[in-house]
């Protein structure tokens, strides 16, 4: 291991970190917008050219305002949550190839932190920690609404891994390794894995859903019954970084969808680069359409679609995939 | 080096992470350290090339066995401190002679360890997912299933203990169905 190595690695990082902080808020603006306009409505419009500074105006309000610890929460659990969800949203970027390996100056730069061989199965599980921000925000709060919001995050997360978990075993079977790279390889030279896997790429979808906490599965934070559910009590910058951590997650796994299923960036072209963020643009998009048009289910109909559609129609899924594959 | 480096720092916050959580008052502390601590571990695997096992550490324990202990929890304020009963004096005199012990029988691992030689050596080319698949079908093929027979019984268990009501889904019932439900329950508690 060499200073090259480290230094490379440190400044992956701190642009992964810096790119896709700029893109949460970014991202606010974009949903704002989306959301108007299928609304009829014009948005956000007076704070620069079509108001494209308005994030800018949100950012400097969340930083410069008082940051309340309410009297009667667990004070250090309080400030810890927010950056919980934060963290492990970035965290899960480490095994994410964002680009195709490209030459800079002479020198080979792979834009993947690290490439480890059980890519997905991480990015899967520091996603699915970053449950503990909800939960732990939602009970060290002490305010109700807050504690509901906690359990229905902690049911939902649960549930939910288990469909995305299934669904993507029987990719894994055909790819026959967990890392990312691997994926798109195997998709260069046999196609698109949506093709083969269409119900497993339907369910990981849906899945992605509940636990980037999107609108059909928005029980979280629902705004006409918990009013900001685990949110309710923050204020300022804490209650940004929720923000920063929801809008992070959604970022990483639209990437993570496309190079699962959609072929990834394909030969490592420069077309294949602009595909794969063209990809991951459409499955950003698609999740503010949802938002836009289509109600929240209720909480007990998530559970049912959980339990009794989308987990035997994964199970069914990875037996056939093994049949066949026999 | 830097192998060294992470170790010691891995080490010194697994074990602040767990005095937290046996010494805190604080129900919610000690969760939030021990599902820290649980991470921490991971580290270790990660350290040295388990990268599967590793991965497993998180999601099993922190994912998911962690999160159930937080769902207990929704039962009781976790706001307030829990007064823990004082019991035996005696207690405290036998764990630490047992941790005594235990410090001499760490220290001294080294010598034994010495001796051991490794019985599926790591293959070059091979993920360690694929080794971990192996030796659990071939060498421990018997535990694994025997572990795959509890974790059935403790389902069935589980859906017979918590599946009174199962065939009742308010999802599947329209609201004329769900007021009649209501409107017996009802008549029954008057009654």
């Amino acid at each position: 291991m060499d200073s090259a190595y480290l230094i490379e690695t440190i400044i992956k990082v701190v642009v992964i970190l810096l790119v896709f902080s700029a893109l949460a808020g970014i991202g606010t603006y974009f949903e704002r917008k989306i959301l108007a306009f299928m609304q009829r409505r014009l948005g956000p419009m007076y704070v620069g050219p079509f108001g494209v500074l308005q994030f800018g105006a949100d950012a400097i309000k969340l930083f410069t305002k008082e940051d309340i610890i309410p009297t009667g929460v667990v004070a250090r659990i309080f400030k810890i949550a927010p950056v919980i969800t934060a963290a492990t949203a970035f965290m899960a970027a480490a095994a994410i190839p964002f680009l195709p390996e490209f030459e800079i100056f002479g020198y080979t730069v792979h834009p993947i932190v690290s490439d480890i061989n059980v890519g997905i199965l991480y990015i899967l599980g520091v996603m699915a920690i970053g449950l503990y921000g909800p939960l732990l925000g939602g009970m060290a709060s002490a305010n109700k609404y807050s504690l509901i919001s906690a359990a229905r995050a902690a049911a939902v997360f649960i549930s939910y891994e288990v469909v995305s978990g299934l669904a993507i075993l029987a990719p894994i079977m055909m790819v026959g390794s967990l890392s990312l790279i691997d994926f798109n390889e195997y998709q260069l030279s046999n196609g698109w894995l949506v093709w083969s896997q269409p119900v497993a790429f339907v369910l990981f979808w849906i899945a992605a859903f509940a636990e980037t906490g999107r609108t059909p599965f928005h029980l979280i934070a629902n705004d006409h019954e918990l009013i900001d559910g685990f949110g309710t009590e923050y204020s300022g910058m804490r209650w940004g970084l929720f923000f920063i951590g929801e809008y992070a997650n959604m970022f990483f796994i639209s990437f993570v969808i496309p190079l699962l299923f959609l072929g990834g960036f394909g030969d490592g072209s420069v077309l294949g680069a602009f595909a794969l963020l063209g990809k991951m643009a459409f499955f950003f998009f698609f999740f503010l359409w949802t938002r836009a048009a289509w109600p929240d289910v209720r909480p007990d109909q998530l559970m049912w679609l959980c339990w009794k559609v989308l987990m035997p129609i994964a199970v069914i899924n990875v037996v056939i995939t093994g049949i066949v594959m026999m | 080096m830097f192998e060294a480096i992470a170790f010691y720092l891995f080490a010194f916050l697994t074990i602040s992470m767990f005095y937290i959580v046996v010494t805190t008052q604080q129900a919610l502390y000690a969760l939030t350290a021990l599902a820290a601590g649980m991470i921490f571990i991971s580290a270790f695997f990660f350290i040295l090339g388990a990268d599967f096992l590793g991965a497993v550490q998180i999601i099993v324990y922190t994912g998911a066995v962690m999160a159930l202990y937080a769902f207990g929890m929704m039962f009781f304020d976790t706001t307030r401190d829990v007064k823990e009963k004082q019991g035996n004096k005696f207690i405290i005199v036998g764990l630490s002679t047992l941790s005594a012990v235990l410090v001499v029988l760490i220290v001294s691992a080294p010598i034994v360890s010495d001796n051991i030689v490794a019985l599926y050596p790591v293959v070059d080319g091979i993920g360690n997912t694929q080794e971990v698949g192996v030796v659990l079908f071939t060498k421990y093929l018997i535990p694994f299933e025997v572990a795959a027979v509890m974790l059935l019984v403790a389902m069935v268990a589980g859906i017979v203990l918590a599946g009174k009501k199962m065939d009742l889904s308010l999802t599947l019932m329209n609201d004329a169905e769900i007021r009649e439900l209501n409107e017996e329950k009802n008549k029954k508690e008057l009654s």
